[in-house]
């Protein structure tokens, strides 16, 4: 496959779609190049929807910039509903066929939704994931509601309480584990959070579920918890995780699941034989590609930045010609998170981290680069209001450095190794 | 305009605040909150946002004569 | 100079006009030993690296000599020593790492607010066309004299609350106490006794200052840090005012002076600045990149660092040549070029990491300020001299004068 591509179709248009037209153009790409998106917007940025646009500061325009000469064309409003790899093309909600030469798939996640049908309909129930949903949700929370409910113990669930807390609305905050955000920070930083949220005045209770909700004329007005608890609501949130819009893939013979789509290290997407799909590429949270930081195990990384970079790789890939000329995706995952004024950023994963130290400040002090280790290596580093030592502890887990890494620096309490 | 800010990137410099300070500020100490569809007419300003970045974490691009506000 | 490394080179004034083409010799080695046993960064990557690691400190100055006996037991025996015990132990924060570094840091920052910090455009546009109204039916200017020094030395006084017809006193004393900066004088024992000195003087000078200001605080930063209840202790307060009202004096003063040399070497970009004053940032970004005010700063190797496939030895002092990292061809396509419309152009000109400049937006401001009214008003300008003399420090690198000869000062 030699011929220099002269359609591009990238299904979905947002961060990462948007990333690759970028990467495209940016490297001489001069045919035509079409993005499809299920939403009725443009290119929109997703992080300040549960900060800033709930909190009605600024825009709540948050449109991606998009270059003046990006000469894209927009399919906005309908989702993509069919691939047929071997004709090369994308069928579209209206039954519309989009050829294509190389097709970048970035159809991304939406939000989990709450698992009862009966009570996710009950007006009052909200979820978090596009503008729309942050526009309904936050006019209700203008409108100022007598308690939000909150169920989710992740960073959006997070986030959200803070909003809600710098509004002065009263907030409960369902987590189901014993420890908040363990899954990405381990118990020492998500119990810090939840320390601090609780300080900022968040309803926090742990290890907690709901066993019904209650309504009046269609109207939330009541919810019970598992434990018999009764807690009167008209606002209640589900923050419950994601799924992936992988079900238009159905019948191509692409290796999608709930999981994700496959594809190698180039952002090829594979077949459920893991045959490489000609022309045929993914990127951002749909994608489940082999993390070369963790021994190319398989991994989807619903990070902002993951989908710049895997978007950026996919896009110089797709125009490479053969598999010599492309570029492997090792993009180091990051992210980050505002709360309670606080700013915790994380690189790398730390699933799996055996040990967990401190390196700089401290968490009475709640300024701190805590760092994350697996089999006596560096596998991740965390910072809350430190970000600008965190490069160099980047550095470290790029090069797998023995833990704990970058010792006797300044700033540095007495080490002690912990459980992560 | 439209306006993004690479907030992985971002160092909490603060250079944005002082070139634009309309249309950034940081809630805490390093949490960077900015203006994502600041008016045409804050454009001198926040290009010295721009530029005034040390990561250059900073993406501002003018909309197109026939979008303006269309995306509300 | 046969024989000598090449960072000796760099710091012979001989060289001061044009030391990149050394700087170009150095990045051949990203990381070099000087025979002294200090390391020398020249390369972007490894600059940027650096001046982010923890293991790299800033409280680095030399500890005070031995003094030379004066005879007099009170001075000699008490007096003395217990001042240099308060200089070691109250350095200035750009000596100092955190938490101390962070503290102190984090309190000039909550006075130096954004919103004080854009007020001082206007003051800075009325103090820069007050000095090129006095340069009206003049033929002949030193830039320096007539400009770039008074220019910042005023705002920041202003700024700070320095009363202006005090400035000619700290002049001296903030040339002086800047050798704290060049590491081949810092340690010798003539400039440490005239550092002692100097800053005794100093010192004594901003306590009178501070005392006045607790009675009759004003709307300035000094007034702000000495009522500040939850503020620093007294000695950190001096050296904080100290650090500020050097850095003021001897920075800008070179970002303004080099701005105008390189417009006035590239006549183009100085009629574009002309023409489209809106591109005045970008400009002076690049400036900060292709002739910066401060080439280098040192550091402390606080452990073995690993860097570019040698080890930096713990205890090694360290300096990161911000001017040759600017010009790194790896970093920068065409790097001798001055360029304002580079993309990315994440040069080091403020330093970076924890230390970056305080007083960047301060300076970006009085540059543009500075070159876009000097560009419109001044018609008909040429070099007299190129390069111009420099002043004799390698790391605040500038210009002493720079005469120009001028047809014209347009109006207002």
């Amino acid at each position: 496959m030699t011929t220099s591509p002269e359609r591009i179709v990238i299904a979905g248009a947002s961060l990462a779609g948007l990333a690759a037209a970028h990467g495209l153009r940016e490297r001489g790409f001069a045919g035509r190049l079409t993005l499809i998106g299920d939403e009725p917007h443009l290119p929109y940025d997703r992080p300040p929807l549960s900060k800033q646009v709930l909190r009605g500061l600024y825009s709540a325009d948050t449109t991606l910039p998009r270059h003046p000469d990006l000469e894209a064309e927009f399919r906005l409003g309908l989702p993509a509903t069919r691939l047929d790899p071997e004709e090369r093309f994308v069928e579209l909600g209206d039954g519309s066929r989009l050829p294509y030469d190389r097709l970048l798939i970035a159809t991304g996640t939406r939000a989990r939704p709450w698992p009862k049908p009966e009570e996710a309909a009950l007006d009052g129930l909200y979820t978090l994931r596009g503008r729309d949903d942050a526009q309904r949700l936050g006019q209700r929370l203008q409108a100022k509601p007598r308690r939000v409910v909150l169920v989710g113990g992740g960073f959006i669930g997070f986030e959200v309480a803070s909003t809600c807390r710098d509004l002065d609305i009263p907030v409960t905050l369902l987590v189901r584990d014993a420890t908040p955000l363990a899954a990405a920070l381990g118990a020492h930083l998500g119990g810090l959070i939840g320390e601090v949220a609780r300080e900022k005045g968040v309803d926090l209770r742990l290890a907690s579920e709901i066993e019904r909700m209650e309504a009046e004329g269609g109207r939330l007005t009541a919810v019970t918890l598992k434990d018999g608890e009764r807690i009167e609501t008209d606002c209640l949130v589900a923050a419950i995780g994601t799924l992936r819009n992988v079900e238009w893939l159905d019948g191509s013979g692409l290796a999608a699941d709930a999981k994700g789509l496959r594809c190698d290290a180039f952002c090829r997407a594979l077949r459920r034989d893991g045959s490489v799909v000609r022309g045929v590429f993914a990127a951002g949270d749909v994608a489940r590609w082999p993390n070369p930081h963790d021994d190319d195990a398989l991994v989807a990384v619903e990070h902002w930045g993951n989908a710049r970079a895997q978007a950026e790789t996919a896009a110089g890939n797709m125009l490479a010609g053969d598999a010599s000329a492309m570029r492997r995706h090792d993009h180091l995952p990051d992210f980050w998170s505002q709360q309670f004024g606080l700013t915790i950023k994380l690189v790398g994963l730390t699933d799996g981290a055996d040990a967990f130290a401190v390196r700089h400040g401290s968490l009475e002090e709640r300024r701190l680069v805590a760092v994350f280790g697996k089999e006596g290596r560096t596998v991740a580093a965390a910072s809350i209001d430190s970000a600008r030592w965190l490069p160099a502890y980047k550095a470290a887990i790029r090069e797998r450095a023995p833990f704990p890494p970058i010792e006797e620096a300044l700033d540095q309490p007495r080490l002690r190794v912990q459980e992560p | 305009m439209k306006v993004v800010v690479d907030l992985n990137r971002c160092q909490a410099y603060a250079q944005c605040l002082y070139a634009a300070p309309g249309h950034f500020a940081l809630h805490g100490k390093e949490a960077l909150v900015y203006d994502p569809a600041p008016d045409e007419s804050a454009r001198g300003e926040i290009e010295r946002a721009v530029h005034a970045c040390p990561v250059r974490a900073i993406t501002a691009v003018s909309d197109a004569p026939d979008e303006t506000g269309a995306a509300r | 100079m046969t024989g000598s490394t090449l960072f000796e080179q760099i710091l012979d004034p001989a060289n001061r006009a044009n030391p990149y083409p050394l700087y170009a010799e150095l990045r051949k080695i990203p990381v070099s030993r000087q025979e002294d046993g200090t390391y020398v960064v020249s390369t972007h990557a490894e600059l940027a690296r650096l001046i982010s690691d923890p293991r790299i400190s800033s409280d680095d100055l030399p500890d005070p000599q031995k003094f030379r006996w004066t005879g007099h037991p009170i001075t000699d025996l008490l007096v003395r020593p217990v001042r240099a015990e308060i200089r070691k132990r109250h350095r200035p924060f750009i000596f100092r790492d955190p938490p101390d570094h962070d503290r102190l840091r984090g309190q000039v920052m909550r006075c130096f607010t954004p919103q004080r910090v854009r007020g001082m455009r206007e003051k800075t546009q009325r103090i820069t066309d007050d000095l090129i109204a006095k340069m009206a039916g003049k033929t002949r200017i030193d830039l320096v004299d007539d400009f770039s020094y008074p220019l910042p030395v005023t705002v920041i006084c202003e700024l700070l609350g320095v009363p202006p017809e005090d400035e000619a006193q700290f002049h001296g004393w903030a040339t002086q106490l800047a050798t704290a900066l060049e590491p081949n004088q810092r340690g010798d024992e003539e400039t440490q006794a005239k550092n002692e000195v100097c800053f005794n003087e100093i010192a004594d000078y901003i306590q009178g200052l501070i005392k006045e200001k607790r009675k009759n605080p004003q709307e300035d930063i000094l007034s702000d840090l000495a009522t500040d209840t939850d503020g620093m202790n007294d000695f950190d307060l001096i050296a904080t005012a100290v650090l500020l009202l050097v850095a003021g004096h001897e920075t800008t003063v070179n970002l303004i002076t080099n701005g105008m040399l390189t417009l006035l070497r590239f006549p183009e970009h100085l009629e574009r600045l002309r023409a489209e004053p809106e591109t005045a940032p970008r400009l002076i970004e690049e400036l900060l990149r292709y002739e910066p005010p401060v080439h280098y700063r040192t550091r402390l190797a606080l452990a073995d660092i690993p860097v570019a496939g040698i080890t930096i030895p713990k205890d090694a002092p360290v300096i990161l040549l911000l001017a040759a990292a600017n010009r790194d061809p790896l970093r920068f396509s065409d790097p001798d070029r001055f360029d304002p419309d580079r993309p990315d152009n994440r040069h080091l000109g403020f330093g970076g990491g924890l230390h970056y400049c305080v007083g960047a937006p301060l300076a970006r401001i009085e540059a543009e300020v500075a070159l876009v009214s000097l560009v419109r008003r001044l018609k008909g300008l040429s070099l007299t001299e190129n390069p111009p003399p420099y002043r004799p420090g390698a790391s605040l690198r500038g210009p002493c004068h720079l005469r120009l000869a001028l047809e014209e000062v347009a109006e207002g």
